[in-house]
C-alpha cells in the first residue's frame, strides 16, 4: 500500500472508529450488568443529536467558553495524525512529535478547564482541577514510558518507537516492555477519567472529573467535547495496543484489521474492568498513579541499570 | 538462570508496593501470602536439579506462608475485632515513595556489591535488600499490631529471595529454621494481638507506651 | 561598530531619567521626554544587535583606566547579543507601558526616580553582558544591583515593600561578595582580569572546584536559583509590575548570563559539576512550580514561575555542561539552545504576563486572586494577553515556550543514547521531572487565569474594572507577536543561537547543522501553524452552527439552584489545595479552618499560607540565631567614649604584642 492510501485509511479510521470505542465499552459494561445496554453505534447516534441542537450559553461565559470546546477538539484531532496505528509511519512524523503529541493534549487540557472555570460554577472548577491535578501525576508516568521505548528503540519518533521493530525487543527486554504496558493502561484510564478513576456513566454532578468539568456545555459544542473525549480515548487505546500488539504480517490489508481488533479488545478490557472495579476515593487516586510512574520508572531502570 | 526469574521478581517487587499502598488490612496480607507463594515457585526455577526433599520442603514454605500464616492472620483479625484500615504513620503515598527510593537504592547499592559473576546481573540481590526494606518500613510506619507481623513476614521473604543466590551452600535446612522460627514468632506475636486487644480494646502499638510506668 | 552603538545606546538609556528630574512634578513633560530617549536608546541599540547578526563583525573597544586592573574593554559575541535583546526590547516596552501605568501626575512622588533608575538598570545590564573585564563586570553588576534596588523601593512607605527591598539588599550583596571572590581567584589562576576565553584550563581541581562553587552561589543567587531564590518572590512582588517585568524577565537572567560566560572559558568542568548543576536546574523548576500554585497573591506566583523556568533554563545549560565534560557535541548544542531561546522566551512570555497581571491590578487595585475574577469581560484585551502568556509559559504548543522545551527534551532524550563509557545515562530522569514540570505549570496557570480572568468578579473593584489605555496594551501586543513569531517561525532564531553556542563552546565544529539534524524545529513551527489554523476552522464552524441553531444565554447550571453567586464560585485556593497537598511535605502550608461546627454555626473563616520554606525554616533561623548570637557583643557597647578609648588603646596593644 502506497503512502497516501495509507495516510487516508489512517484518516478515516482514526475519525470514525472512536465513538465505536465507547460504544463498546457500554456494551462491555451492560453484558456484565445483565442488560442488553444502549446499541453499538449509539455514540454515533448521540454525537449527530447533538450536532443538531440548539445550544444554551451561559450569561457569564465568554470566548473562551466556546474555546475550551474547540480548543480541545483540535488538539486530539491532530494529535491522532502523529500516532502510528499499524506498522507503517503517521500521517506526520518527526524527530520529537512525541513531545508535540504530550503537549497537544495538554493544550486540550489547559482550555477545556478554563472553559469550565469561565463558567464560574464550583462544580466544575471542582472537576477542573482535579483534571489537572492528576494530569501532574499521569504526565510523567507517560514519559517514563516514552524514555522505555526510546531506549529500545534509538528512535525519537513515535513511528519508529512504536514500529514493528517493537516486536524484537519484547523477546529481549520483555519486563520492562510490560511494566509500561501496564503503567500505561493505568494512564489510559487516568487520562480518560475511566473507573477506577472516575466513574463517566453518573453524567451528572456526581461525577468527579471530566463529566463534571463540561457539565455547561450544551448542543454543538458538548458534541465536539465528546468526540475529543472519544478521539483522547482512541488516541491511548493506540498506544497500547501498538505496544502490546507491535508485530506486523506483512501485508498491510492484515495490519489494518489486526489493528482495529486489538483497539476493540482495549476497549472490551477497559469495560471488564469498569464492571468489576469500584471507584476509588479520590485521595487514593493519586497513589495509584504514583504506582503508574514507578512502574515504568523500574522499567527505564531495569534498561540501563 | 531460569528465563522467568526476571518477571516473577518483577511481579514480588510490585507486590512490596502492593502491600505498602493498600489501605485494607486484608489486602496487605492478600500482597505478603502472594509473595510467599512466588518466592516459593522461584526457588523451583532456581534450581533445576532440586530433588524430592527439596520439592517438599518449598511445597512447605509455599504452604505455611501462602496458607497457613495468611489464614491465621485472617483469624486474628476476626477473631480480635480489628478494623480493617492499616492506620499508617506515614501516609501511603510518603510510604511508597519512602518505597521506591529505597528500591533504587537496593539497585544502586547491589551493583556495588562483590557477587560472583553468575549473580552480577541478576533481579536477585535488589529485589531481595528491597523486599528487606520494605519490611522494616513496614514495622516502622504502621501502628497496628497485626501489620508488625506483616513486617516480618516481608522481611523474611527478603531474606529467602537472599538464601536462594546461595542455594548450594546454604542447605535449605536453614531456610526450614528461619521458617519455623518465623512461624513460632507469628504464633506469639497472634497470641500478643490477641492480648493487647483484650487490654486495651485495641490492637494499637501506641497503647503499649502507657505499660512504660 | 557595533559595539560602538550598543555603548552609544547605553549612554541614552543611562541618561534617559536625567532631563525629567529637572521637569516639573505635576506634568506628564517629563515622562514623555524620559520614554522617547529611552525607546530612542533601546531601539538604537536592538539596531545595532540586528547589525552584529547580519554582519558577525565585531570590534571591540578597549580603552584604558585609572583603576590599577581595569581597562574599559567591550566587545560583542553571539552570548553577548543573545542576552542584549531582551534587556532592550523589555526596557522599551516596559518605559512605554509606564505611560498608562505609571503616570507622572498619578506619582507625583517617587515617578521621576522610577524612570531614572529603570534607565540605569538597562544602562547597567547592557553593559554588564557587553563587558569583557571583570572591574568593568563588577561595575556594570553594581549599577544593575542598586538601580534594581530603588527600583523595589519605589513605593518606600510601605513597610512590605521596605521589607522586601531591604531582603533583596542582602542578597544582592551576597552575590556581590561571592563574585569579588570569584574573580580574585580568577585572576590567581589567569593573571588577568580579562573575561575572554584562554587556553589554559583554570589551576587544580581544587581551584576550579572553588571557581563553580563561588560562580554558582554568585550568580545562582541572582538568577534565583532554588535554594538561593530566597529574596525573589517579595521584591517580584512589591514592585511596580513594568519593574517586575524587567526584574523577572532581564535582571535575573543576568546571573544565567554569569554562569554562561564563566563556564564558557573554564574549558571542559568535571562531570560532578555538570551534574549539580542539572540537580539544581531540576530541584529549582520542580519546587519553584510548586510554590506557585500554593500563592495567593497574583504577583507572587509569576515570581515563583520565574524560579520554575530559570530551573528550566539551568536544565538546558546543566545538560550542555555535561555534554561538554563528556565530549557530546549534539547535548551541547540543543542543551545550550534550548536554554539560551528559553532565556529569550522567558523575557518575552513572563515580561507579558506581569504587563498585562500589572493591567488588571491597575484595574482592581488588588494582587489577590480570590478578590479578582471574571475580568474577562470587563478587560478583553488584557485577558487575551494574559491567555496567550499563560499558553507560552506552560510550554504549549503554538507558542514560543514549547519551542524551547522541545528542544530541551530532545537534548535530554539524546541522553539515552549512550556509546559506552562516556554515558551519563541518569540525565535521562530530566525528562518526567520536565513533564511533571509542565504540567504543573498548566495547572497552575488554569488556577491563575481561571480565577483572575473568567467567572465572575469577587470583589466590588473587579466589577468596576476597565480596560486599560493603548498605551499599556501595546506593548502587550508586541510580547504576543514575538511569542507567536517564535512559537511558529523558530528557525529564524536558528542562526543567532548557533553564533552564541559556537562562542561559547569553541571548537565545537558547525552548531547549526548539528542543531538541523537532531532538532527538527521547522516542523514544530509548522504544526504550530497548523494548529492556529485547525482552532480557527473549528471556531468557525463552531460559529456556523451556532448561526443554524437557536442560540439561547442562560445562568450557569448550579444543580438547580438558581441563584449563584461569584461567591460561590470555585476559589483559587481549593483549585489548588489537591495540588498542595500532595507537595505538603515541602510546602508546609499552614492551614486554619473551622475545628467544630456547633449546632448553629455561627459566622467562620478559612485561611491557608504557604510559607517560603527555605526562608522560613532556614535562612530566618540562621538569622536569627546570629542575631542571638551577635547580641553578646552589645555587652561591649557601653556608650561612653572612655570605654570606646579603652578599647582602642587594647587593641593597639594587642598588635603590638602581635608583632
Amino acid at each position: 500500500m502506497n503512502t497516501i492510501i495509507h495516510d487516508s485509511v489512517h484518516v478515516v479510521l482514526a475519525f470514525s472508529l472512536p465513538p465505536l470505542l465507547l460504544g463498546v465499552i457500554a456494551k462491555t459494561k451492560a453484558l456484565f450488568a445483565g442488560r442488553v445496554g444502549p446499541p453499538l453505534l449509539q455514540p454515533y447516534y448521540d454525537l449527530f443529536k447533538l450536532f443538531q441542537k440548539g445550544s444554551v450559553y451561559s450569561t457569564t461565559t465568554t470566548w473562551v467558553f466556546r474555546a475550551g470546546a474547540v480548543v480541545g477538539f483540535v488538539s486530539a484531532g491532530i494529535a491522532v495524525l502523529l500516532i502510528p496505528l499499524s506498522g507503517s509511519a503517521a500521517p506526520i512524523s518527526f524527530t520529537g512529535d512525541l513531545i508535540l503529541f504530550a503537549y497537544l493534549l495538554g493544550l486540550g487540557r489547559f482550555f477545556t478547564a478554563s472553559a469550565a472555570l469561565d463558567t464560574g460554577s464550583a462544580f466544575e472548577g471542582m472537576g477542573a482541577a482535579r483534571e489537572v491535578t492528576f494530569a501532574c501525576l499521569a504526565e510523567p508516568a507517560f514519559f517514563l514510558g516514552l524514555l522505555v521505548l526510546a531506549k529500545l528503540s534509538g528512535s525519537l519518533q513515535l513511528s519508529g518507537m512504536l514500529g514493528s521493530s517493537l516486536a524484537t525487543h519484547w523477546a529481549n527486554a520483555g519486563d520492562s516492555l510490560a511494566l509500561v504496558l501496564l503503567s500505561w493502561f493505568i494512564v489510559l484510564l487516568a487520562e480518560n477519567s475511566r473507573i477506577p478513576f472516575d466513574d463517566p456513566n453518573t453524567h451528572l454532578e456526581l461525577t468527579m472529573i471530566h463529566e463534571v468539568m463540561v457539565l455547561d456545555h450544551g448542543g454543538p459544542a458538548f458534541g465536539m467535547i465528546l468526540y475529543g473525549a472519544a478521539l483522547k480515548l482512541f488516541v491511548f487505546g493506540a498506544l497500547v495496543v501498538r505496544l502490546a500488539v507491535p508485530m506486523t504480517v506483512g501485508s498491510a490489508w492484515l495490519d489494518w484489521p489486526i489493528f482495529v481488533a486489538g483497539l476493540l479488545v482495549v476497549a472490551v478490557v477497559i469495560g471488564v474492568v469498569e464492571s468489576t472495579m469500584a471507584r476509588l476515593r479520590l485521595t487514593r487516586v493519586p497513589v495509584l498513579l504514583v504506582a503508574a510512574c514507578l512502574l515504568s520508572a523500574f522499567a527505564i531502570i531495569l534498561l540501563v541499570r | 538462570m531460569a528465563p522467568f526469574l526476571d518477571p516473577l521478581l518483577i511481579v514480588a517487587l510490585a507486590l512490596n508496593f502492593v502491600a505498602l499502598g493498600v489501605s485494607r488490612i486484608r489486602g496487605v496480607i492478600n500482597a505478603v501470602a502472594l509473595q510467599g507463594i512466588l518466592l516459593g515457585i522461584l526457588a523451583l526455577f532456581v534450581h533445576s536439579e532440586i530433588g524430592i526433599r527439596g520439592i517438599l520442603l518449598v511445597g512447605g514454605t509455599i504452604c505455611l506462608k501462602g496458607f497457613v500464616i495468611p489464614r491465621f492472620l485472617v483469624h486474628a483479625l476476626r477473631e480480635a475485632n480489628i478494623q480493617h484500615e492499616v492506620t499508617p504513620v506515614v501516609n501511603y503515598m510518603n510510604s511508597i515513595l519512602l518505597g521506591a527510593v529505597g528500591t533504587g537504592l537496593a539497585m544502586v547499592f547491589s551493583s556495588t556489591l562483590p557477587l560472583a559473576d553468575t549473580h552480577k546481573g541478576l533481579l536477585l540481590v535488589p529485589a531481595s535488600l528491597a523486599t528487606v526494606w520494605t519490611g522494616f518500613l513496614m514495622l516502622t510506619t504502621r501502628k497496628k499490631a497485626i501489620m508488625q507481623v506483616l513486617g516480618y513476614l516481608l522481611l523474611e521473604n527478603g531474606i529467602f529471595l537472599f538464601g536462594l543466590l546461595l542455594l548450594e551452600a546454604m542447605p535449605l535446612l536453614v531456610e526450614v529454621g528461619v521458617l519455623l522460627d518465623l512461624f513460632t514468632g507469628v504464633f506469639v506475636m497472634g497470641i500478643i494481638i490477641h492480648h493487647i486487644s483484650r487490654e486495651f480494646a485495641s490492637i494499637s502499638t501506641e497503647h503499649l507506651t502507657e505499660l512504660k510506668e | 561598530m557595533t559595539e560602538l552603538l550598543v555603548v552609544l545606546a547605553i549612554g541614552i538609556c543611562a541618561s534617559s531619567g536625567v532631563p525629567g528630574l529637572f521637569l516639573r512634578r505635576d506634568s506628564m513633560t517629563g515622562q514623555w521626554v524620559t520614554t522617547v530617549l529611552s525607546v530612542l536608546g533601546a531601539a538604537l541599540g536592538i539596531g545595532a544587535i540586528f547589525a552584529f547578526w547580519a554582519t558577525g563583525l565585531s570590534r571591540p573597544i578597549a580603552l584604558p583606566w585609572s583603576i590599577p586592573g581595569a581597562e574599559f574593554d567591550v566587545a560583542m559575541d553571539g552570548l553577548s547579543a543573545v542576552f542584549l535583546m531582551p534587556i532592550f526590547l523589555v526596557s522599551l516596552l516596559g518605559n512605554v507601558y509606564g505611560l498608562g501605568y505609571w503616570r507622572q501626575t498619578e506619582h507625583p512622588q517617587n515617578g521621576r526616580r522610577l524612570r531614572f533608575f529603570y534607565g540605569t538598570l538597562t544602562a547597567g545590564m547592557a553593559l554588564l553582558v557587553i563587558a569583557r573585564n571583570s572591574i568593568l563586570f563588577m561595575v556594570a553588576w553594581e549599577i544593575m544591583a542598586l538601580s534594581n534596588f530603588f527600583l523595589v523601593t519605589t513605593e518606600g512607605h510601605k513597610s512590605e515593600v521596605r521589607d522586601a527591598g531591604w531582603m533583596y539588599l542582602v542578597a544582592t550583596h551576597v552575590a556581590t561578595l561571592c563574585l569579588f571572590a570569584l574573580f580574585a581567584v580568577l585572576h590567581v589562576t589567569n593573571g588577568s582580569f580579562t573575561l575572554v576565553a584562554s587556553s589554559q584550563r583554570a589551576g587544580s581541581s581544587g581551584t576550579a572546584a572553588a571557581i563553580f562553587v563561588l560562580a554558582l552561589v554568585g550568580f545562582g543567587l541572582k538568577a534565583g536559583v532554588m535554594p538561593l531564590h530566597i529574596w525573589l518572590p517579595s521584591s517580584h512582588a512589591a514592585s511596580p509590575s513594568h519593574v517586575s517585568a524587567m526584574m523577572s524577565g532581564v535582571v535575573i537572567k543576568m546571573g544565567i548570563y554569569g554562569l554562561m560566560r564563566v563556564t564558557s572559558f573554564l574549558g571542559a568542568p568535571s562531570l560532578e559539576w555538570s551534574a549539580v548543576v542539572l540537580g539544581l536546574g531540576v530541584v529549582s523548576g520542580v519546587l519553584g512550580v510548586v510554590y506557585a500554585i500554593g500563592q495567593h497573591d497574583v504577583k507572587r506566583l509569576l515570581a515563583y514561575h520565574s524560579i520554575e523556568n530559570i530551573g528550566i533554563i539551568v536544565i538546558g545549560l546543566g545538560l550542555a555542561l555535561i555534554g561538554r565534560s563528556l565530549g557530546r557535541a549534539d547535548w551541547i548544542v540543543l542543551g545550550l539552545a534550548g536554554s539560551l531561546l528559553h532565556v529569550w522566551n522567558h523575557a518575552l512570555f513572563k515580561a507579558l504576563l506581569f504587563l498585562s497581571a500589572g493591567s488588571a491590578i491597575h484595574a482592581a487595585h488588588s494582587r489577590e486572586i480570590d478578590h479578582l475574577g471574571g475580568l474577562s469581560k470587563s478587560m478583553p484585551w488584557t485577558s487575551l494577553c494574559f491567555v496567550i502568556g499563560a499558553v507560552a509559559i506552560c510550554g504549549l504548543p503554538p507558542l514560543n515556550g514549547f519551542v524551547s522545551e522541545f528542544l530541551i527534551y530532545i537534548g535530554l532524550f539524546h541522553t539515552l543514547g549512550s556509546t559506552g563509557g562516556t554515558s551519563f545515562v541518569w540525565a535521562a530522569f530530566a525528562v518526567p521531572i520536565l513533564a511533571l514540570i509542565g504540567a504543573l505549570a498548566l495547572a497552575c496557570f488554569a488556577k491563575a487565569y481561571g480565577a483572575v480572568f473568567l467567572g465572575t468578579p469577587r470583589s466590588e473593584h473587579a466589577t468596576h474594572a476597565h480596560e486599560s489605555p493603548q498605551s499599556m496594551l501595546w506593548p502587550m501586543g508586541v510580547l504576543v507577536v514575538c511569542c507567536l513569531v517564535i512559537g511558529t517561525a523558530p528557525t529564524v532564531t536558528m542562526p543567532i543561537l548557533g553564533r552564541a553556542i559556537a562562542d561559547w563552546a569553541p571548537g565545537l565544529g558547525d552548531a547549526d547543522s548539528i542543531l538541523a539534524a537532531s532538532a527538527p524545529i521547522g516542523r514544530v513551527g509548522v504544526m504550530g501553524l497548523v494548529l492556529i489554523l485547525g482552532t480557527l476552522l473549528g471556531g468557525i464552524a463552531l460559529w456556523i452552527r451556532n448561526r443554524r441553531q437557536s442560540v439561547e444565554r442562560g445562568t450557569t447550571w448550579a444543580c438547580g439552584y438558581v441563584a449563584p453567586t461569584s461567591r460561590m464560585q470555585y476559589t483559587s485556593s481549593s483549585f489548588a489545595q489537591m495540588v498542595v497537598g500532595l507537595f505538603g511535605w515541602v510546602l508546609h502550608p499552614t492551614i486554619r479552618k473551622p475545628k467544630d461546627f456547633p449546632l448553629f454555626p455561627a459566622p467562620t473563616s478559612f485561611h491557608s499560607h504557604v510559607p517560603d520554606a527555605v526562608l522560613d525554616f532556614v535562612v530566618l533561623p540562621i538569622f536569627r540565631f546570629a542575631a542571638w548570637l551577635f547580641s553578646w557583643f552589645r555587652v561591649f557597647q557601653r556608650g561612653n567614649i572612655q570605654a570606646y578609648l579603652l578599647y582602642v588603646f587594647l587593641a593597639l596593644i594587642a598588635l603590638l604584642l602581635w608583632s
